[in-house]
């Protein structure tokens, strides 16, 4: 009879989903509809196989992560199973490389001590200590590159980022996690339209993401905007040039909110500027990181211009 | 452990109506004619952003996690297409209860109802399977104003 494992505890399941299985034992897991729609019941699967039906009518990115909805999860075989917000493992990680990408970004890439599997645009936790960590946005991509890429901004008083700009070289052991969420391209649908708007160290995860779709073939367009306050702002551009010379399915538009914007800069706030130039986001799928200002301000505006909620992809920090 | 479930007016319960058929299987007849899931993916983006461009109640709305907010629209219209849920009087009212207390009332209510049936017109269902439709949601009223 199969089994759930939940928080070093067994419990037979029977015929029974995860859901009642677990709250007929007293164990609170949230759920409201009760008919795997509304989606809060999200659990993931550390082990074990998930059904299908379990996982309907969840975004690819979550699917891909083992998450499932516990109402409609009825297993085969024993499943260990844990809530979205359960903590994620950490692992030791070497610094092969630091170099400064701008006076107050770094590019950080690391050896992860063991097998560590990511996506492009998925985050990992940066420790300082037990206590002070942050989370940055992977740049780099599986298949592409050996060591992991990080991109992280010199905050005023950061406790984690000036820790990094003062001390960190090559050769360090640090503390990481796992990489988690569900900002990252999923395969599929590979004529579909992409939108990419970030400000500041957005971009990290947005440039692992354009790298990941068009190596993976991609073929609809990819366009990306990178928001500044100033032509000071932007990082990689170089980088970014030449990828759209290789791909012409891909484009790159940095955009100045504040002040005079050179010629080839759009003007003005970055998602407004991409709107203005794609009113009709019917069909896109959009990545948006960043200022979680712009990102929700984007989020509802890419709504409004005809994106599908499901093809929303939001990371804001 | 499910018995209240059974008791509630939204819930697939087997009583027998008039023309022999139980209301649990009118329900599913409804959500199969609309178009089961297929309608309830097409209709819930419409829905939801009828919702929010709408100044009558968006308020209720403000700094809402966007993607929860869609899941549980979902849910709603699911229930409305008369698809399978479990959700309760007592799920509806305790779910609302913290807009009732910010004045969520009949106008409200009003404008939802407005919506439902706005974007089934849209997506060109017939007139009397947009009605049935919207009979089950003006069924929640009560209880989601918390009456």
């Amino acid at each position: 009879m199969a089994k759930v494992i939940y928080g070093g505890q067994s419990y037979e399941c029977g015929s029974d989903s995860v859901l009642d299985c677990l709250t007929a034992r007293g164990v609170p897991i949230p759920s409201s509809c009760r008919s795997g729609v509304c989606q809060t019941c999200l659990m993931r699967a550390v082990s074990g196989e998930v059904p299908a039906q379990a996982q309907a009518g969840l975004k690819p990115t979550l699917a891909m992560q083992n998450y499932f909805l516990a109402c409609s999860c009825h297993p085969q075989g024993d499943i260990e199973v844990a809530l979205p917000e359960a903590g994620i493992n950490r692992l030791a990680a070497e610094v092969v490389s630091v170099e400064r990408l701008k006076p107050d970004i770094l590019g950080i890439k690391l050896n992860p001590s063991r097998k560590f599997e990511y996506r492009a645009g998925q985050f990992l936790n940066l420790y300082r200590d037990e206590s002070t960590s942050r989370s940055y946005s992977l740049a780099s991509v599986p298949v592409m590159d050996e060591s992991l890429a990080i991109h992280v901004r010199r905050v005023p008083n950061g406790l984690v980022s000036g820790w990094l700009f003062e001390n960190l070289k090559a050769g360090d052991r640090i503390e990481i996690s796992e990489a988690a969420g569900d900002c990252f391209y999923a395969p599929g649908n590979p004529d579909q339209d992409i939108m990419l708007i970030g400000t500041g160290t957005g971009l990290a995860p947005l440039y692992g993401i354009v790298r990941d779709a068009l190596q993976s073939g991609h073929r609809g367009r990819l366009c990306l905007y990178h928001g500044s306050y100033d032509v000071y702002g932007f990082y990689m551009v170089e980088e970014l040039r030449k990828l759209e010379s290789l791909y012409p399915n891909f484009s790159y538009r940095p955009c100045v909110s504040e002040g005079d914007a050179p010629e080839g800069y759009a003007k003005g706030m970055v998602h407004e500027a991409a709107l203005a130039e794609h009113p009709d986001l019917s069909g896109w799928r959009v990545f948006l990181c960043g200022n979680p200002l712009m990102v929700n301000a984007a989020k509802k505006q890419t709504f409004f211009a005809g994106a599908s909620m499901r093809e929303i992809f939001a990371d804001p920090f | 452990m499910h018995s209240e479930y059974m008791l509630s007016m939204y819930s697939d319960s087997t009583t027998v109506c008039l023309d022999g058929k139980t209301t649990k299987e009118i329900k599913l007849s409804l959500y199969t004619d609309i178009g089961g899931e297929a309608a309830v993916n097409a209709a819930v983006d419409i829905f939801y952003r009828k919702v929010l461009k709408d100044d009558r109640i968006n308020r209720f709305f403000e700094g809402v996690d966007m993607d929860k907010q869609a899941a549980k629209q979902k849910a709603f219209l699911t229930m409305a297409f008369g698809g399978p849920h479990n959700y309760t009087g007592e799920d509806m009212r305790r779910g609302h209860a913290h807009l009732v207390a910010q004045g969520l009332n009949d106008s409200h209510f009003d404008a939802v109802m407005e919506h439902i049936g706005a974007t089934l017109t849209e997506l060109n269902v017939p007139a009397n399977l947009i009605a049935q439709a919207a009979a089950i949601a003006e069924s929640t009223r009560k209880d989601v104003l918390g009456k």
